[in-house]
């Protein structure tokens, strides 16, 4: 397999790896997610019963809201976290949320995972370089 | 980033170690977006609740305490999740109420001023034009910059509170002219006659078009709202969207005009929102299982003017047997409504009433609906028919004499 590696506009944190998971939905920690268990609960979600536990999550956009400001720290705190977001485009609250979690956070990206990327797939976000690489097919 | 000299002070814990890494956070962020410098605040406002913020966020409270940090810019709290006077009759945990008081001890004794209110720009502060801020939640961001021309990004909890410590915010996004621009036009041919349209305008606006970067400029409206028209519809626009900026011609302050709206710029994109778009919205709503067992008036907690509206609609009327309707408010305002006969229209009605507090963050809300059988929820604000989601409600947005009606009758319309 040809390696795939896209560029993002901007990130911070370190180098993530792990499972990635696609949404064609845009994300909330407050308005989407059960924040005892880790799984989005809202109903009709494109990602309705998955769990962000340990996994790399990509969002088109973000939704709302204030609350992820202190929901990613409760949420690795708990146990619970990603490993990583990746947006296309973010909100402040989003950035300010994972950097006091101490979870990776990258916005902008060369490629659209939609179109290279599938729910499974295992890759590596490295804010550092810029880059987001495809390690391993699902 | 170009740091002063007391700013380099901070840094290196001159001024205490929790200071310092207050700012190098606000660092970490200013970087991500390429600020060139922080910029001094006048306000800050806080959302910090046990709800949201977890064990994890009350012991970082309790460490920033412990270490003798104190915050030098005035700074406000958001909407929580007990009002105590009712945390027993709804059933909520007294563990984690007594957290929410270990929430509250903290924050004072670090001279926070616990307001306890997501409508500080109505009742607590109201900030100047080119005012620099840390705001949050959403829909008191988007006032300012919209309504006020003050200048604030979203800030979350504890980026709103190292902003109080430091006095200061990284300068980017909405504290720079370049991104305040207008970048699309709507063009409003509805007549919008109760604030619930007006949240139904933004919410068919801010999920079109759903970026922190856009901010629509509103054109052809037919006549000047008022102030809880544009808190609606500011809040909705942020919940939808995560916009934290629009324009109205005519009304807001860096709009005079369409073209001083979009800075000289072309508009990306015009649409056009008619009557008929906006009774699409009602039309929209399914009714999951017929039950109108729950009214909500909340998520913006209701101004003054709003209570009064709602007293004359209950007054000499009957909440329905079975059904619960919830109305929030700040404490302020709820005791300025019991002087002035309004909180006890209300609860002659059968209305409970909630202070300090939103409903979409109550305490133990999943359980709470499961336990009273609250499968649908129905609200005059768009806001809180998308937040309140994640507990699984079905949400229906209606205008709000139908909300009294369908309270007072038990029955769908």
């Amino acid at each position: 397999m040809s390696a795939v590696v896209i560029r993002i506009e901007r990130g911070w944190g370190p180098v993530a790896e792990g499972e990635a998971i696609v949404s064609a939905e845009g994300f909330s920690p407050r308005y989407d997610l059960d924040r005892w268990s880790g799984v989005i609960t809202k109903p009709g979600h494109a990602l309705e019963g998955t769990s962000i536990r340990d996994r790399i999550l990509f969002f088109p956009t973000a939704k709302g809201g204030i609350a992820a400001g202190w929901a990613f720290h409760d949420i690795r705190h708990k146990g619970i976290g990603p490993k990583a977001l990746c947006f296309g485009i973010t909100n402040p609250v989003m950035v300010q949320g994972a950097v006091f979690a101490g979870i990776t956070i990258t916005e902008g990206w060369s490629q659209d995972p939609q179109t290279w990327l599938r729910s499974g797939d295992r890759v590596r976000v490295d804010p550092g370089a810029g880059t987001i690489t495809l390690l391993d097919r699902a | 980033m170009r740091l002063t000299d007391e700013e380099q002070a901070m840094l290196a814990g001159a001024h205490g170690e929790a200071l310092g890494r207050a700012l190098e956070f606000q660092l970490a962020v200013g970087r991500f977006y390429g600020a060139e410098r922080m910029v001094p605040i006048g306000n800050a406002h806080m959302m910090g609740d046990i709800e949201v913020m977890g064990d994890a966020g009350l012991e970082h409270l309790e460490r920033l305490r412990a270490s003798g940090a104190r915050v030098r810019v005035d700074i406000s709290t958001n909407a929580r999740c007990f009002d105590f006077a009712w945390s027993e009759r709804l059933g909520q945990d007294a563990a984690e109420a007594a957290k929410e008081k270990r929430v509250i001890g903290a924050l004072r004794a670090m001279d926070v001023t616990t307001t306890d209110t997501c409508i500080n720009y109505q009742t607590v502060y109201q900030p100047h034009f080119g005012e620099h801020l840390a705001w949050g939640d959403t829909g008191t961001v988007i006032w300012a910059n919209s309504v006020c021309g003050a200048r604030s990004n979203f800030e979350g909890g504890p980026s709103a509170m190292a902003a109080a410590m430091t006095g200061r915010t990284p300068e980017y996004g909405f504290h720079l002219d370049r991104c305040r621009r207008g970048t699309f036009v709507v063009e409003v041919d509805a007549p919008l006659a109760d604030v619930a349209d007006w949240g139904a305008l933004g919410k068919l606006v801010g999920e079109r078009h759903q970026s922190y970067w856009q901010v629509p400029v509103f054109t052809g409206l037919q006549h000047t709202p008022q102030a809880d028209d544009l808190k609606h519809l500011g809040c909705s626009l942020a919940s939808y969207g995560s916009m934290a900026m629009y324009h109205m011609v005519g009304v807001t302050p860096e709009a005079p005009t369409l073209a001083a709206a979009l800075g000289g710029k072309r508009a990306r994109e015009r649409v056009r929102i008619t009557a008929a778009d906006i009774e699409a919205v009602y039309a929209g709503y399914r009714n999951a299982d017929a039950s109108c067992n729950f009214v909500v008036f909340s998520g913006p907690q209701l101004s003054l003017w709003e209570l009064k509206r709602l007293a004359q609609l209950f007054d000499g009327r009957r909440v329905h047997p079975g059904t619960t309707v919830f109305v929030t408010t700040s404490s302020a305002l709820a005791a300025q409504a019991r002087a002035l006969g309004l909180a006890g229209v209300l609860e002659k009605a059968g209305v409970t009433l909630l202070e300090g507090v939103c409903v979409y963050i109550l305490q133990n809300l999943t359980q709470m609906r499961a336990r009273n059988g609250w499968t649908n929820m129905i609200s005059n604000s768009a806001k809180i028919v998308n937040t309140i989601t994640a507990h699984r409600f079905n949400t229906i947005l209606r205008r709000t004499a139908d909300c009294v009606e369908i309270a007072c009758s038990g029955k769908f319309r």
